[in-house]
């Protein structure tokens, strides 16, 4: 019986060999699992499971896309028409109510528009797989990676005017959270070199800064606080908060502001499950590819979260669009559209003038090979059943013509 | 058919020795009519530049005024004028060579370098890299300030915008006039020309500092004559007048020897004409205007924004053969057609030609005319002349009908139209229709094809085209008809589907408790036109009855299999965990028998993909899936009318002691806030890390009443409610509603919101004068603990609205913003297909993706995303 079963496997085995090269990777060990199974649970005969092999195929075959299909234009509308019942609110991330993140029509146009800098940088830092499940050890992580300033850390901060002192009075709970100790912001405070710096006899956690001469001007008092304040003590730049949070058997950091080669330094840090919603960001640690795949990620997430459903491939399609060049392009007159070779579409899309101007300047020629060029001078479009050309002769067709008459 | 096409357009910039050549007439007279109001020879309107008068004749081409394309004449300026557009250009031009002997500014050996370079990026037609050396080369000649061919200094130049040139010098700054520009661009060598990114044989630099000006055809231009019979012309002939006016004293004083100051004045002024003339909105010269006041509109204007003439008229054109008007539903129609007013189809025609095997059926159209439809309202004889069957004797025009003839017919039944509803956003916003000639003024459509053209029937108007060519009309059939799109591209599956009452019919129809009798049965089929013997009853005695999921099996085909769970399923109270379930949502198709599981959104529904239909038309073709659509879709509908489906106020009442345990959570919840409100005065509360104590507070109040209230009065409520209340059966199958606007009406609206914060703007402190300033209670800041069977009091009225305002503005506010961001997307994709290699190629045939999707698969072919289902084909062979 289980000889039999052997058997039965193998020519599964065969029949699969055969029929690889018609398919891709994916869908052949998703289909040799799933023949398997049927083989093993339900007794399949190997005429059946050959015919299912081929049926397979066939089907794969006829949901081939027809060449001169204009998939970009698809890909605009399936993603342009889900967008009209996108709301545009700005969600708590994930249940954690101490951030904002931007989702919806906001994050989508952020994504396509491919802005310099999230509206809303988050991180999101794995561990490594020793402390990942060691709640102190991650926070212990975490506090590395929290950027603190002095402000962070204060209760209150006021001048005398007269006396030109500032007396900067410390929050004890804010510095055994962020692991910052009085003598940590009297060192940073003294690098600023605005006066000497003396600890409170009063209250430990008091700091006196007597302000030399030339900071006493009161014009320029508001500077000085905020040099104050916005002095930094430790952690990595550009990480406001963290939050540390559970995911299934592993404690995940997420950071608001983004700063991915910094992080992925800090030891204790899965490196390679690190992840930044900031794409410029990605692009410039990771590369091209890895910008890519995170253009891919966000428009999906962003879609996914409005419960829209777009085939995958229609994002690949635009991520393909924004980065094939190896930069990020934008979508719009700064980046793809502008960058056409075609005057006319230039010309349609935005700043008509100067784009006609331009191109009498230098001579430029249109090849009237995209879709706007041809629909302005009444031609058919060389896309869809548009591509078709019948290639015959002239004078063929002509003396054929004759022979009729 | 064999046509001309245009296989390029070169642009470039016209040479005063071009202008000249291609006009007719030089323009010298201000005067445009004579006393007679005949136009002046030599003045803007002169007769050789166009015919457009009716019976006019052209003296250049002979054509009369539908076949004269225009013709051009020209202006011969006193002085020379800088072309405003141009100007940016022109600084570009000056500072990159030398103002002595014209040369680029770029060592000779480098220069031949540079010139090597850019012959071969032009083969390569690396375009973007040519640019990028024009600006290097540009840069690099600019900043160098001896001419490293004569040696000669180079000069500071400024422009100041728009069209002022200045040149530094010890003594200050001096304006450099047109003619000196003129001439310094003159000595300009072609190949510099070349390096600098321009084009010496269709855009000398020189070129740009205009000497000639050439004046437009009277077509670009018409005048218009009101009632009164005064004459009225356009903005452009309003302009030429004045550039004219002023290059005619300009060259009378040069003639009489003015002084400087005169003809410096009058040539800053055509300067300034000509400049307005060409684009009315440049910045830092006012704007010319019309006597009354009205802005003039310029060369720019024209083509410029969403109405100028790119967008306006060449990328959106006006057509004929189309009609509009507001649409109505029919449920008796077809899926894939619409129904056309007779007056529509006697105006909408399609050309066809007359043949051996249609000559007699075109007789009769031809007999009847254009008033009585079926008609026909032209004929076109093989020589090409157009016949009206208006004012013809017809009985001896059709008499005289021919094979080889053209009729142009009154849309009959069955011919092949596309119908439109605007906003267009994907390409199901247009689909192909078959026609049916139907009474009333109203396009009628089915009611299932709703969902792709976002369309009701509250007063929506939608488009009609009838496509007039062979190719059109197959290609409309073939690829445009309705059933080839209820599978969508965007998901891959189907986007036409079932709502509302086709949802509660499909409900009422297969839920357990349904049992028809035969009278009932009868009738059910009979809508869905059904012929074929009854199947055996489910029940014999003590009568015979049918169930309704017997009948939708009639419509399956036999080797079909299908499982999914219902959407009644999805609530925790119904869900069924295996077959043997007494909620029966469990849908379940075995060889086309509908086994057990009610019918509702999840397996007829619109926009759920890996429904029955999706199946159906995935296994057994769009054809089986537009008739399932059609029949049992329709017995759907006709089981709901059959049963009576209605909602009162009574369906939404529950008991007094379901009313007071609602009660109970409200006050619990109620004690809770003002407990936290208690903790927040006595400083008790504690923040939230990151948060000051007030937003904790907001945040700790609106966890409270908001979601966690409502669910707890929903699950309250669905005690109370059975699955035999029409509302309950409307918000569990899908057909419209949900549970929480269930509870809304039932129990409370819970706390308004706006921008996700309880509501606090309005009076300083408070929301309303009824409340004391600071009161942060649950009702002082929009919490509202009435259902609307209750009804709700002034104030909460007040605040429901203002939370329901938020929603009117964010709708407002998306539609724009998504619209653009589509407008961009199209535009930046539109020019991406497929090639016959299965790589997708921008229009340089740049590769973007070598096989598209990565693995080639069209989505709309695709199951929901997948290439293939593994799952349903061996389904199938172990099934069968």
């Amino acid at each position: 019986m289980i000889a039999l079963e052997e058997q039965e496997l193998k020519s599964v085995e065969d029949i699969l060999e055969k029929i690889k090269p018609y398919v891709t990777a994916q869908i052949y060990i998703e289909l040799s699992k799933k023949l398997r199974e049927a083989v093993k649970k339900c007794n399949l005969k190997t005429e059946d499971v050959e015919k299912i092999a081929w049926e397979v195929v066939k089907r794969y075959h006829s949901a081939f896309i027809e060449p001169g299909e204009a998939v970009g234009t698809v890909t605009a509308q399936s993603l342009g028409e889900p967008s009209t019942q996108m709301t545009l609110r700005v969600f708590h991330y994930a249940g954690v109510r101490e951030y904002n993140v931007t989702l919806g029509l906001p994050r989508l146009i952020e994504i396509v528009d491919a802005k310099k800098k999230p509206e809303t940088p988050i991180m999101e830092i794995y561990l490594v797989d020793e402390i990942k499940q060691d709640l102190e050890k991650v926070k212990e992580v975490a506090r590395r990676i929290e950027c603190v300033y002095v402000e962070n850390v204060t209760q209150e901060l006021s001048i005398d005017y007269s006396s030109g002192v500032v007396v900067l009075k410390l929050d004890p709970e804010m510095l055994s959270d962020k692991d910052v100790t009085v003598e940590d912001v009297v060192d940073v405070l003294s690098k600023l070199e605005i006066g000497s710096i003396e600890v409170s006899s009063e209250n430990p956690h008091e700091i006196l800064i007597n302000i030399s001469e030339e900071y006493l001007d009161p014009f320029k008092m508001e500077k000085l606080k905020n040099m104050i304040l916005q002095a930094y003590i430790k952690g990595i730049k550009g990480i406001k908060k963290t939050i540390i949070q559970r995911r299934g058997d592993e404690y995940v950091i997420v950071a608001e502001g983004s700063n991915l080669e910094e992080v992925m330094h800090v030891p204790g840090v899965d490196w390679r499950r690190v992840y930044t919603n900031d794409i410029h960001e990605i692009r410039r640690v990771l590369g091209i590819e890895a910008a890519r795949a995170a253009i891919i990620k966000e428009i999906k997430n962003t879609l996914d979260d409005q419960g829209l459903d777009v085939d995958l491939r229609h994002i690949m399609l635009l991520a393909d669009m924004m980065t094939w060049t190896g930069h990020i392009r934008q979508v719009g007159r700064m980046g793809i559209a502008g960058e056409k070779p075609s005057v006319l579409a230039k010309a349609t899309f935005e700043t008509t003038v100067q784009k006609l101007v331009e191109s009498a300047v230098t001579g430029e020629e249109d090849s009237l090979a995209g879709v706007t060029e041809n629909i302005i001078i009444g031609q058919l479009p060389p896309v869809g059943t548009g591509i078709v050309k019948v290639y015959m002769k002239l004078p063929l067709l002509e003396s054929s013509e004759k022979g009729e008459e | 058919m064999l046509t001309t096409r245009i296989s390029k357009i070169k642009f470039g910039i016209l040479s005063p020795d071009e202008i000249r050549k291609m006009s007719v007439t030089t323009i010298v007279s201000t005067e445009v009519y004579d006393n007679d109001g005949m136009p002046i020879d030599g003045g803007v309107m002169d007769r050789r530049m166009g015919a457009i008068e009716p019976g006019e004749t052209c003296p250049v081409c002979g054509n009369t005024r539908e076949n004269c394309p225009g013709h051009f004449g020209h202006l011969e300026l006193a002085k020379p004028v800088f072309h405003v557009a141009f100007t940016k250009y022109i600084l570009m031009y000056l500072k990159a060579t030398c103002s002595n002997c014209g040369r680029i500014k770029i060592p000779e050996s480098e220069r031949e370098e540079f010139l090597k370079l850019l012959r071969d990026l032009e083969d390569l037609k690396l375009t973007h890299l040519k640019r990028r050396l024009h600006e290097y080369i540009r840069r690099k000649a600019a900043s160098t300030t001896t001419c490293p061919h004569c040696g000669a200094p180079s000069l500071d130049i400024k422009l100041e915008k728009p069209h002022s040139f200045y040149v530094k010098t010890e003594t200050g700054l001096r304006k450099l006039t047109p003619s000196e520009v003129r001439k310094h661009l003159e000595k300009i060598p072609d190949d510099d020309v070349r390096l600098l990114g321009g084009d010496p044989r269709d855009a000398r630099p020189e070129w740009m500092v205009l000497t000639v000006l050439p004046v437009p055809p009277k077509q670009v231009r018409p005048s218009v004559t009101l009632e009164t019979g005064i004459r009225s012309e356009d903005d452009l002939t309003h302009k030429l007048v004045d550039i004219i006016r002023v290059n005619n004293r300009l060259k009378e004083h040069l003639e009489s020897g003015a002084p400087e100051a005169i003809i410096e004045e009058e040539w800053e002024l055509l300067q300034y004409h000509i400049t307005t003339y060409f684009d009315n909105e440049v910045s830092g010269i006012p704007v010319a205007r019309h006597r009354s006041g009205k802005v003039l509109k310029g060369l720019a204007q024209r083509l410029k924004g969403k109405e100028g003439r790119f967008r306006g008229d060449l990328r959106g054109k006006r057509v004929d053969f189309s009609s509009r008007t507001v649409i109505s539903p029919d449920p008796n129609l077809s899926i894939n057609e619409v129904g056309v007013p007779e007056e529509v189809a006697k105006i909408l025609t399609i050309p066809e030609r007359v043949t051996p095997w249609n000559i007699d059926l075109l007789r009769r159209l031809v007999l009847n005319g254009p008033d009585k439809w079926p008609g026909a309202n032209y004929i076109i004889r093989p020589d090409g002349r157009k016949i009206s069957l208006k004012y013809v004797d017809r009985k001896a025009t059709a008499e005289s009908l021919e094979p080889g003839f053209i009729v142009e017919r009154h849309l009959l039944d069955g011919d092949i139209v596309l119908f439109n509803r605007q906003p267009s956003l994907h390409r199901i916003s247009v689909m192909a229709h078959v026609v049916r000639v139907l009474p009333y003024k109203t396009f009628r459509l089915n009611l299932l094809v709703c969902p792709p053209y976002n369309a009701d029937f509250d007063g929506d108007e939608m488009n009609l085209h009838v496509p007039q060519s062979e190719e059109a009309r197959a290609e409309a059939r073939l690829l445009m008809l309705v059933e080839k799109h209820i599978l969508t591209p965007r998901y891959g599956g189907p986007i036409i589907g079932g709502l509302q009452d086709y949802v509660s019919g499909a409900y009422l129809l297969t839920v357990k408790s349904t049992i028809l009798t035969k009278d009932k049965v009868v009738k059910l089929l009979a809508s869905t036109g059904y012929k074929g013997p009854l199947p055996e009853p489910a029940i014999l005695k003590p009568r015979e009855y049918w169930t309704g999921k017997q009948l939708v099996s009639l419509f399956l085909p036999k080797d079909f299999n299908y499982r999914r769970v219902s959407k009644i399923g999805s609530a925790s109270v119904l869900r069924c965990i295996d077959e043997d379930c007494p909620h029966d949502s469990i849908v379940i198709i075995r060889n086309g028998i509908l086994l057990e599981g009610v019918i509702d959104k999840n397996s007829i529904g619109r926009e759920e993909p890996e429904n029955i239909v999706h199946w159906l038309i995935k296994e057994y073709g769009e054809d089986v899936g537009r008739l399932f659509m059609d029949k049992v879709y329709k017995m759907f509908i006709t089981m709901c009318e059959m049963h009576g489906f209605t909602m009162s106020y009574d369906h939404l009442t529950v008991s007094e002691d379901a009313k007071k345990v609602i009660y109970s959570i409200i006050e619990n919840k109620k004690e809770e806030v003002s407990e936290l409100l208690k903790l927040y005065r006595e400083r008790r509360l504690v923040a939230r890390p990151g948060k000051t104590l007030e937003e904790t507070l907001e945040d700790e109040i609106i966890d409270t009443l908001s979601k966690k209230l409502l669910d707890e009065v929903a699950d309250v409520l669905t005690q109370y409610f059975a699955l035999t209340n029409p509302v309950v059966i409307m918000a569990r199958t899908g057909a419209r509603g949900n549970p929480v606007n269930l509870t809304q009406m039932t129990g409370l609206l819970g706390q308004q919101t706006v921008r996700g914060k309880r509501l606090t703007r309005g009076y300083m402190g408070r929301m309303l004068p009824h409340f004391k300033p600071g009161d942060l209670g649950a009702e002082a800041r929009g919490f509202i603990a009435k259902g609307f069977v209750d009804g709700l009091g002034p104030l909460e009225l007040f605040f429901h609205t203002a939370a329901g305002r938020e929603g009117l503005i964010d709708t407002a506010v998306r539609t724009s913003q998504s619209g653009y961001m589509q407008r961009r997307l199209i535009n930046a994709l539109q020019d991406l297909k497929v090639h016959y290699d299965g790589s997708v190629r921008t229009t340089s045939e740049e590769i973007v993706q070598l096989l598209y999707g990565e693995d080639g698969v069209d989505p709309a072919k695709s199951d929901h995303g997948k290439s293939v289902n593994i799952d349903r084909i061996i389904e199938k062979y172990v099934h069968g």
